[in-house]
């Protein structure tokens, strides 16, 4: 068997295929092959960026780092995440933007990161729960989250925790009923909602009590 | 040896001594007014710092070198023989390297285990498995339970019936019971096939020695010894060679005891291609294949006579587990409510389903939906207030007083009595009572060591599913050695430690914590040996407080835990300690109430959910923080069992229609009520910590209180669960 590599990280380099690409792009006139190049309004109009079926290097921005990797381009953001540059704190559950357990910062907003291809995170600033705080410095969402046991599991929780950190970002005094619609989107099986609640209150203003926080 | 103790054991307002026999080296069991330093006061959970930043493992963030993808390919029919199997597509795929066929030919649910492949990446086993070509013989199937229990229904095991063997129990003379009731009522309940939706799916990261003799599978389990006996057993390997890892777990609820189809799907691919593969199921194959709660159908009648005491209970139900048993409702019947004649019958019935697999509470979320919303009609149609109802037919000292303090939380007195608006959102009030026996079991042997930094590590072969099993044990050594919590580690979930029970059952904490103290007592006397000498003290009259060492007596003769430490002799002291059997003592049952307060939309048929207060006894609470996260839980996902969810089959295709996690209907953040909880704190003495597991009491009542305040609400019962828009009108006669 002829095996194809499967995408790992590579040193920040572009790949030297890329470098026949504007003249693919000349011949085929309206298709550009293979660029690595992330921003798409360089694109003249009308012409149609191609890249893969095959592994292809990109290059993302995660968590302030530029990093480069060589993958199909239908692998999601998630996994490339996830099996190309282990960073396994976003997690995989519904596969289809329902439950919000793979939720990430794209530029500041939070996305299901199982819905975005990873070639499409080209040019845009990636934040993940890694990039957010470590166990040693967490993120005040995070040490709230402690701090309120808005977890059981876990599984749910990073991502719930990216929810509320985007919320709070964008209004740093969210009330209650605002922090329930910031996490609409996420799913939790084992029902930790209520301390979720708690959690991010406490982080939205540290000291105030509420009726959520009540039962902590 | 045993000795025997007196202790005083009970609840406020209600306690006596009893007499217990204990092993000698068993520590004092803690009693009724106990001041205790760590255990009872709020910790977060010790892990929450790694679950909150992403940098805990899960069997699914694992990654070895040279690690393969597995994939399972499934069956779309629900009942077929496989003629053949074609895996040379799939095997001359670039990447794939290798692929296998099941041993089981015959199909008979859609989504059974077909072949496997293991590949590079989890892309290329996903295509590998659309190259293989399955040639089925198709099979007549029946999927519906009704249709399922005719005498012309298809055969889901052949020859066999599709009608299991019925469960009949009976004290009494129910018939006499309804005759001589005043008043009786006699009503169908149903309840749908509810899936677990573990976060993290079923699955396995297996790896085989070089010389195949050595097996290690990290797995999301509940039982990590019972998957490596099982594993053992499947790759004929004694127990010890085989090393079962689960570190963290991202939910089970029921459905992840043993080694299940995953897991030995992934021990052979590692076996036949020699390095480590990784097997982590789809979303949808969850749903479908690793188990569920069965539905019921519920026939309930019940008589009761002037004064208001349950004359007869009397339940014939049904239900489907698929292909899997279980489908029993009738706990609650037999339990909750005294009644001289209570008749309970019980028929499980076969479909071309998924398995079974037990959930949460199994069988009395269920059951204690159809008791509870049966006893509100007879209340209604009786006369009788629906909690004095309850009272009176209940005679648990624990429960009564819970009943107090609930109703005096929730304001049970004036929401029940309250006017009905005249516009169309209506309110309604409901009261269910919980049961449950989690004293635990005997079992797990605990280690428990001291370092020369004095700093204090607990192992235990018991895994966390989420409900603070390493806080728990941390803080139960933490209390025995005089420590705060934050010196004391926990390492579980590793069959390199001691063995401990499947953390289902609510046998975690019960189960645990026990041989936990007890490892910590015989510790202490280890540290007091070295600490006498030091004291000019025997070391029967010393005791470990506040981070010292010192005289029972003279409290300043002292030295600090860390400097005993600093005497151990080599690089660490260590103890075991033993689960000894339960003891007896005050009592081994827990009660529990919950009160439920909904609106309803009887233009649109919404349910909403305002407000649910829990009054739980879970004997000595060690965390209330995580514990109160438990209770949650329970609640939500009752709410969740209550409005949303309902595994649908296409009785055409034999196929589940929504295994998803948008189909599946979930609750969500909006859907979140307010909770209170209190927890009512019962001395029971039936172990030396006498901790109770809280994580199914605290699902039993919550859909059951719910559907009575719908009752309430709207003056008509919804018989069917989920309260649907479409059920809620159609109770109403809008439909």
């Amino acid at each position: 068997m002829n095996d194809p590599k499967p995408g790992k990280p590579h040193a920040i380099s572009r790949r030297s295929f890329i470098k026949g690409a504007g003249a693919v792009a000349a011949a085929a006139g309206l298709v550009r092959v293979g660029t690595a190049s992330a921003d798409e309004k360089t694109l003249p109009p009308g012409v149609v960026e191609k890249l893969g079926p095959e592994a292809t290097a990109i290059e993302l921005n995660i968590n302030g780092q530029p990093a480069t990797l060589e993958i199909e381009p239908r692998v999601t953001l998630l996994r490339a995440l996830r099996e190309h540059l282990g960073l396994t704190g976003t997690k995989l559950v519904c596969d289809r933007g329902a439950c919000g357990a793979c939720t990430v910062h794209l530029d500041g907003k939070p996305v299901t990161s199982c819905m975005v291809l990873a070639i499409d995170a080209r040019g845009h600033q990636v934040t993940t729960i890694e990039g957010l705080g470590t166990p040693s410095n967490m993120h005040p969402v995070q040490a709230a989250f402690v701090e309120t046991d808005a977890q059981q599991c876990g599984f749910c929780t990073p991502g719930m925790v990216m929810s509320v950190a985007a919320a709070l970002e964008k209004n740093p005094s969210a009330t209650t009923d605002e922090i329930k619609h910031a996490t609409a989107g996420n799913t939790c099986r084992c029902g930790t909602y209520p301390h979720v609640f708690a959690a991010a209150l406490k982080a939205a203003q540290p000291g105030r009590a509420t009726n959520a926080t009540k039962d902590v | 040896m045993s000795r025997r103790v007196t202790l005083n054991l009970g609840f406020q307002g209600n306690t006596q001594d009893v007499m217990v026999v204990i092993p000698d080296d068993e520590p004092t069991p803690w009693q009724w007014g106990d001041r205790l330093s760590v255990v009872g006061k709020p910790t977060p959970r010790i892990d929450g710092p790694l679950k909150a930043t992403g940098a805990a493992h899960y069997t699914y963030d694992i990654e070895l070198p040279g690690m393969l993808y597995g994939a399972i390919l499934r069956s779309p029919w629900p009942h077929a023989r496989i003629r053949d199997i074609d895996l040379s597509a799939a095997k001359n795929l670039a990447g794939v390297r290798a692929a296998l066929a099941l041993d089981d030919r015959e199909i008979r649910f859609a989504g059974q285990e077909v072949a496997a492949v293991a590949a590079i990446s989890s892309d290329i086993a996903a295509d590998a498995l659309k190259l293989i070509k399955v040639d089925y013989e198709t099979l007549p199937f029946v999927v519906d339970m009704d249709a399922a229990a005719k005498d012309s229904a298809p055969s889901v095991f052949g020859s066999r019936s599709n009608i299991g063997r019925t469960k009949n129990s009976s004290v009494g003379d129910v018939p006499k019971g309804l005759e001589i009731a005043a008043s009786t009522i006699e009503a169908t309940y149903t309840t749908p096939v509810q899936t677990h939706v573990c976060l993290e799916t079923h699955g396995a990261v297996a790896s085989f020695s070089p010389a195949g003799d050595q097996l290690t599978v990290w797995c999301s389990t509940q039982g990590i010894f019972s998957v490596r006996d099982d594993l053992a057993v499947y790759f004929s390997l004694p127990p010890d060679s085989v090393r079962v890892v689960c570190e963290y777990l991202g939910g089970g609820f029921g459905s992840k005891f043993g080694a299940s189809p995953e897991m030995v799907v992934a021990s052979r691919l590692a076996k036949a291609t020699g390095v480590p593969v990784k097997v982590m199921l789809p979303r949808a194959d969850e749903h479908r294949s690793t188990g569920n709660r069965p539905n019921s159908e519920q026939k309930v009648k019940m008589g009761v006579d002037r004064d208001g005491k349950l004359t007869a209970i009397d339940l014939v139900t049904r239900g489907s587990g698929g292909i899997g048993g279980g489908a029993g409702s009738a706990g609650p019947f037999g339990s909750v409510y005294r009644c001289a004649n209570i008749r309970v019958q019980e028929t499980g019935i076969y479909t071309n389903a998924g398995p079974s697999s037990p959930m949460r509470a199994p069988g009395w979320p269920q059951g204690c939906f159809a008791l509870e919303l049966a006893m509100d009609e007879m209340a209604r149609k009786a006369g009788i207030d629906r909690l004095e109802f309850r009272r009176r037919n209940s005679d648990n000292p624990v429960r009564a007083a819970e009943y107090e303090i609930g109703a005096r939380a929730f304001g049970w007195s004036e929401k029940n009595e309250a006017a009905k608006s005249s516009g169309p959102i209506k309110r309604g009030v409901g009261v269910a009572s919980a049961e449950w026996h989690a004293v635990g079991v005997s079992g797990p042997e605990a280690q428990v060591i001291a370092h020369r930094d004095g700093s204090v590590e607990v192992r235990v072969g018991t895994q966390d599913i989420g409900t603070g099993t390493r806080t728990v044990l941390a803080i139960v050594a933490a209390e025995e050695l005089g420590l705060p919590v934050d010196r004391v580690k926990s390492e579980i979930g590793d069959t390199r430690f001691l063995f401990s029970v499947p953390s289902g059952g609510s046998l975690s904490a019960p189960s645990n914590s026990p041989a936990v103290r007890q490892a910590a007592a015989h510790l202490k006397d280890k540290l007091f040996r070295i600490a006498a000498p030091i004291l000019g003290a025997d070391p029967r009259d010393l005791e470990a407080a506040d981070q010292m060492i010192r005289v029972r007596a003279s409290t300043s003769r002292a030295i600090s835990f860390t400097d005993v430490c600093k005497r151990i002799p080599g690089d660490s002291l260590s103890a075991q300690g033993e689960r000894v059997p339960n003891y007896g003592g005050f009592r081994s049952d827990q009660a529990g109430c919950q009160f439920a307060e909904v609106e309803v939309d009887t233009e649109t048929g919404i349910v909403r959910v305002k407000h649910v207060v829990a009054v739980h006894d879970a004997g000595r609470i060690v965390d209330p923080m995580t514990a109160r996260s438990q209770v949650n839980g329970g609640i939500l996902m009752g709410i969740g069992f209550a409005l949303f969810e309902d595994r649908r089959m296409d009785p055409q295709l034999g196929i589940m229609v929504n295994p998803t996690m948008d189909d599946y209907k979930l609750l969500g953040a909006l859907d979140v009520p307010q909770i209170d909880v209190t927890f009512f704190e019962v001395a029971n003495g039936v172990t030396n910590t006498g901790v109770m597991g809280l994580g199914e009491v605290s699902h039993v009542a919550s859909t059951a209180a719910i559907a009575c305040a719908v009752y309430d609400a709207i003056g008509v019962p919804v018989r069917s669960l989920p309260m649907t828009p479409d059920r809620v009108l159609a109770a109403l006669g809008h439909a």
